[in-house]
């Protein structure tokens, strides 16, 4: 991903408009926001405000109504699905609220999916997997199913999965959502410590203000409308 | 860049897991395996009636030997020949010799009336009456019990497949012919053919127990080789003295059993297209609940960049596959249990039983098994499209 000024997302007067039945519904409307490479941004707001969809927007898993999403100099909204996939393959780490690991994979399994996408050999996907699963702390689990996994740990490798790419954007989709407030307070830590030590830009969505607090800056959506101060 | 290599590799990981999360709907997957299942056992039972028929007519049927019958008659039952025609069929040239002239048999042949031993209801079956040469033409004519019957005496003998299917058969038991009770002296096979649902008898005493005076229905007889046909049917369709349709024996059979075969066969795959309409819903149902069970992890495959390709032949896949082990075992169980099974019915050419046994056959298991993943295809596609169409984002958030 190349970068051009220091800024690796450049969202340009961007609307959003879901379609149900006849009823039009703007979730977004002439949106504006640029993240810096390397930053750890909080995205906060009520139910509904389009947080998600934004987050969506800037990992190319949808597209907007109207305005434009660039990421690393790439205009995204014009890819194909297909070159869509594949950039996302290769440049995105998503972290989702819960978990969305495959039951039927062990942690290790789990965080060599993604790279069942590269042209990496069997042994190489599995070294990467071992590191990724030692960055978040999980090597002696790599044999477990999810099932046998807490919900932190569940979403450890979750993290696992989202890095080893070694992607340059982490979305985070209230990563901490499903948790108790210990394993919370963990999984945040870890990802600071990649925003501050590995240089990874995270874009995390939270309605928890003591996640927030974890981040470099935080916005707050609210209909359709980014501000720096949570309106009443 | 994503070469074929990659995507052979996403295919082969997104369907396996697929496959391997299938115990979690074992319940659905059981159904639809079965109800394809039931369709591929009905298809199969039938047409494995059809092709038992065939069998039975190509079993009867020797590449040198013809039938005569009168011109215009479909069957042996309306035909009819005079005693001197039948002399001049086997004065006929091509037709091979023994020391007591050419082997041709003028013969007989009606219908009698029989209980049927599984319904206990009446069944016509044919007697024949035979001429000497007849032996010599059913290459695999032998006795199997008792003995042959004596020539000019009123005895008879009976087909194995007879004794089999209808009462009143068994050796020294007698049947009525005519007005008289004749007893049954033998049991003969003849290679699983035709001959062996019927009766047979010296057609010289059967002659005057129905009053036919000296006529008969048909004409068998031996060729010297199977390209004497030709010479042999020229020479009796160009002679003045008789009005007759010879035929290869093969030609005749395959005429006996053509109405059985269409309607049997008909019949099956219209029932089988019904029952599988059935089926392609059940197999539609279950594969929209798989996909919607699997809704989050497929989208978060989507998301990690696996492509919608994959997705769709990952669900197809299942589909197939879960066609495929129910055709398979069906097939299997088909085989060990209909293959061989005797059983008898109408031919509407005759007007008289013919005895079979199901023919099970390789292709026709094979036909079983395409069938039942035309189903699974079919089951699979839309689910499979919803699947690979449904967006990322909206899928996501479905619990």
């Amino acid at each position: 991903m190349t970068q051009g000024s220091g800024d690796l997302v450049q969202i340009k007067n961007v609307d959003k408009v879901f379609k149900r039945g006849s009823e039009e519904i703007h979730v977004l409307g002439g949106l504006d926001l640029t993240i810096p490479d390397g930053e750890f941004l909080a995205l906060m707001g009520p139910s509904g405000s389009g947080k998600s969809t934004l987050l969506n927007l800037i990992g190319g898993l949808d597209r907007p109504s109207q305005g434009s999403v660039e990421v690393g100099g790439e205009n995204i909204d014009q890819l194909s699905d297909r070159r869509l996939a594949a950039w996302r393959a290769r440049h995105v780490g998503l972290v989702f609220q819960f978990y969305n690991l495959m039951p039927v994979l062990t942690a290790q399994k789990n965080v060599e999916l993604p790279l069942l996408l590269t042209h990496l050999s069997r042994a190489e996907r599995k070294k990467r997997a071992a590191i990724a699963l030692d960055i978040v702390g999980l090597s002696h689990r790599n044999h477990h199913f999810p099932r046998t996994l807490s919900g932190g740990e569940q979403q450890r490798v979750g993290i696992a999965r989202a890095i080893v790419t070694d992607p340059t954007l982490l979305l985070c989709d209230e990563p901490t959502g499903d948790l108790d407030r210990k394993s919370g307070d963990e999984i945040l830590d870890l990802l600071q410590a990649l925003n501050r030590e590995q240089g990874k830009t995270i874009v995390m969505v939270t309605h928890d203000i003591h996640a927030a607090a974890r981040a470099s800056r935080t916005l707050y959506l609210n209909k359709g409308r980014l501000s720096t101060e949570l309106e009443e | 860049m994503a070469g074929p290599f990659n995507w052979l590799s996403q295919v082969t990981s997104v369907t396996a897991f697929g496959i391997q999360s299938l115990p979690q709907r074992l319940g659905s997957s059981l159904t639809s395996m079965l109800g394809i299942a039931g369709v591929v056992a009905v298809m199969v039972a039938v047409l494995s009636i059809a092709q038992g028929i065939m069998q039975t007519m190509n079993n009867s049927a020797s590449v040198d030997n013809v039938v005569v019958l009168r011109s215009g008659s479909t069957s042996e039952m309306m035909s009819g020949l005079s005693g001197d025609e039948t002399r001049f069929i086997a004065e006929g040239p091509g037709l091979a010799r023994n020391e007591t002239g050419s082997i041709a048999s003028p013969e007989l042949f009606v219908i009698i009336n029989l209980l049927k031993k599984t319904t206990l209801t009446d069944a016509n079956v044919p007697l024949r009456g035979v001429g000497k040469a007849a032996f010599d033409i059913r290459d695999t004519f032998r006795i199997v019990e008792g003995r042959m019957f004596e020539w000019g005496l009123n005895e008879v003998i009976v087909g194995i497949g007879a004794r089999m299917e209808f009462e009143g058969l068994e050796l020294g038991s007698t049947i009525p012919v005519g007005q008289e009770e004749w007893p049954v002296v033998g049991v003969f096979e003849a290679g699983g053919g035709l001959a062996e649902t019927e009766i047979w008898v010296d057609s010289a005493v059967l002659q005057p127990a129905y009053r036919r005076g000296n006529s008969y229905q048909s004409v068998y007889a031996k060729l010297e080789s199977p390209e004497s046909y030709q010479a042999f049917k020229d020479a009796l369709t160009s002679d003045p003295r008789l009005n007759v349709k010879p035929m290869r024996e093969s030609e005749f059979y395959s005429s006996q059993s053509e109405m059985l075969y269409n309607l049997i066969t008909g019949l099956g795959t219209f029932i089988a297209v019904i029952m599988g309409f059935g089926a392609v819903f059940g197999a539609l149902n279950t594969m929209y609940t798989a996909v919607s069970s699997r809704t989050r992890e497929i989208a978060t495959l989507r998301a990690l960049g696996f492509h919608s390709g994959p997705v769709v032949i990952s669900v197809l896949t299942e589909s197939m596959l879960l066609a495929l082990a129910g055709g398979i075992i069906v097939a299997v169980a088909a085989w060990a249990v209909f293959d061989g099974f005797r059983a008898a019915t109408v031919n509407m050419a005759s007007f008289s039983q013919v005895a079979f046994a199901f023919d099970v056959s390789a292709s026709l298991l094979m036909q079983g098994v395409v069938f039942a993943l035309i189903i699974g295809f079919i089951g699979g596609v839309f689910p499979a499209i919803r699947a690979a169409r449904q967006p990322v984002a909206t899928a996501l958030r479905e619990l």
